[in-house]
């Protein structure tokens, strides 16, 4: 009998190759980034920034099988905080100059994880109290949060109010985009094939079994719940360092909704189709430009037309649910 | 072994489980039957910790695990096979066992119990790679059965493993269970509502009706009493 039995063959060792190699082309492409046209590389941003949204909310909406409709509070936290560490410390840091890039770089890193760590602990006390509860709640919860993060940073004065922050310095590049795209897929893809990560799926599966084995199911949703908010702040701050100015009315219900589109669109838990369907969505608007006002109509319409045909995700080839 | 005082579990104002008191001895098979509704998953949920008693006390090996949440009462060594199976239907065969391993730390040890899985299910080996929601009835129970046992418990609660599944394969599973039962020593608290299977594998027998025990006693001469025959072997 024991012939039989071996454990899988580990794929952590592609994964760092895969990881490797994004950060090549990222590289790469952040050099030659003068030669390419502005617009494809605001495109190219806007698809890395979504692409890292919809894989961390993919961790807790496809893997571990909770419906979070906040992402996007979690994004607007990331981004207000990182922006207002720029604003403070870039003056003070690099004085009235731009700073060298390695100064630069290095303010702007600290800005995120700030951000992300902000953004984390919004997720942490958003997740400790709903996701004891099983169900739709969270659905509930989260869409609650995101509609409360608008409000109360539009009473910010601090953070500018309605009017949001301006003049948020330039910092955000292809490099960095991708590079935190392909980090997060790195983190994320590791997690679940690990077997600490299997739990999320277990979670996903039947949360009742998962607890008769002895996962504490809480913990598990917590930590992806967390994991997720922590990404969705990185990729705000990225948003407030590329757009410059952020509204509170940016990071709206809508925003959320656009991620959860993506996620379901790729297949729930489905890490490969969520990227393709986070690239997809962020082109279909830019192609269909020159059609301008019945842009969005059709936008919508495709949507709908997606979800009859391939109800199981668009990228999703394996038969029933999602797979990891 | 395991020993149940006046354990009551309630649904908000509904008591499914009211004043239920047995005890399991160590090496035995003992046995819930029941109709629908009478408390058996309810107790046996109770037992695990995945429903929280309104009152009453169950004490495992001399220590109270009355409240410790689910994953505690595994860790102390005592294992459930949830009703109607529950395997995590798109984790492969063997990604299932292996979580049932989930609080096994040692490499050899969880190898061993691999072992010990595949000799009592040898089905289950040879569809190891194999998506579990695509395994037949009696394929998935035995996986349920197999991920329970990963967790190397000393006390096996099964819930229901009759259910749904052929004549020909209930067979199989129960003398699968009697084997478990008798080549490893383990403990085993059954729930069933096949009473008359139930009564020919076990020891012990508890009657729930309502969420009371009605009548408790041997097996063999629960088989016999007349107040079962009428309602639960017919």
């Amino acid at each position: 009998m024991e012939s039989k039995i071996q454990n899988p063959p580990a794929k952590i060792p592609v994964a760092h190759f895969a990881l490797l190699a994004a950060l090549l082309v990222a590289g790469g492409i952040a050099f030659f980034s003068s030669h390419i046209d502005p617009y494809h590389l605001d495109v190219l941003t806007n698809i890395g920034i979504n692409v890292i949204l919809a894989v961390s909310l993919n961790l807790v909406n496809g893997h571990t099988g909770q419906f979070s409709l906040g992402h996007a509070g979690f994004m607007s936290v990331g981004a207000y905080l990182s922006a207002a560490v720029t604003l403070h410390f870039a003056p003070k840091i690099l004085g009235g100059d731009d700073g060298t890039v390695f100064q630069t770089g290095a303010l702007f890193l600290t800005a995120l994880l700030a951000g992300g760590l902000a953004a984390a602990l919004a997720g942490l006390l958003v997740g400790l109290p709903s996701l004891r509860l099983k169900g739709d709640y969270l659905a509930i919860v989260t869409l609650g949060f995101g509609q409360i993060i608008v409000v109360v940073f539009q009473n910010i004065e601090a953070l500018g109010g309605a009017l949001g922050l301006n003049g948020i310095p330039n910092y955000t590049s292809v490099f960095w985009v991708l590079a935190f795209a392909a980090v997060t897929v790195f983190t994320v893809g590791c997690l679940v094939r690990s077997t600490y990560g299997r739990g999320f799926l277990a979670v996903r599966d039947d949360e009742v079994s998962a607890a008769a084995i002895g996962l504490d199911t809480t913990r598990y949703k917590i930590v992806a719940f967390v994991i997720g908010a922590f990404f969705a702040g990185i990729a705000g701050g990225l948003y407030a360092h590329f757009r410059l100015t952020i509204t509170p009315g940016g990071f709206d219900f809508s925003k959320s909704i656009e991620i959860v589109v993506m996620v379901i669109l790729g297949g729930m838990g489905n890490t490969l189709g969520v990227i393709l369907a986070a690239v997809l969505l962020t082109l279909l608007p830019e192609v269909l430009r020159p059609v301008a006002e019945y842009r969005m109509i059709i936008y919508s319409f495709l949507l709908i037309v997606l979800m009859l045909v391939r109800p199981q995700g668009l990228f999703n080839f394996k038969s029933g649910k999602g797979k990891i | 072994m395991l020993t149940v005082t006046n354990l009551s579990v309630s649904y908000g104002a509904i008591n499914a489980v009211d004043g239920v008191s047995f005890a399991v001895p160590a090496g035995a098979i003992v046995t819930l039957i029941g109709g629908n509704g009478a408390g058996k998953t309810t107790t046996l949920r109770a037992l695990s910790g995945l429903l929280r008693a309104r009152g009453g006390s169950v004490t495992f090996d001399s220590a109270d695990i009355t409240r410790l949440p689910p994953h505690e009462i595994v860790a102390c060594g005592l294992g459930h096979v949830p009703e109607g199976r529950m395997i995590f239907a798109n984790l492969t065969v063997d990604e299932n066992l292996a979580m049932g391993a989930y609080l096994q730390r040692d490499r050899q040890r969880i190898a061993e119990s691999r072992d010990y899985v595949f000799g009592i299910f040898p089905r289950l080996a040879e569809r190891l790679r194999q998506s579990a929601g695509t395994l037949s009835g009696g394929e998935q129970q035995m996986l349920a059965i197999g991920r329970a046992l990963m967790g190397r418990p000393k006390f096996l609660m099964l819930d229901e493993p009759s259910l749904g599944l052929a004549p020909r394969l209930v067979g199989t599973i129960f003398d699968q269970i009697q084997e478990i039962n008798r080549s490893h020593g383990l403990t085993i608290l059954l729930v069933e509502q096949n009473a008359r299977l139930a009564l020919e594998v076990s020891s012990h027998a508890h009657v729930l009706e309502t969420g009371r025990i009605v009548i408790s006693g041997p097996s063999t001469e629960l088989r016999t009493d007349p107040r079962l025959k009428t309602a639960y072997l017919g």
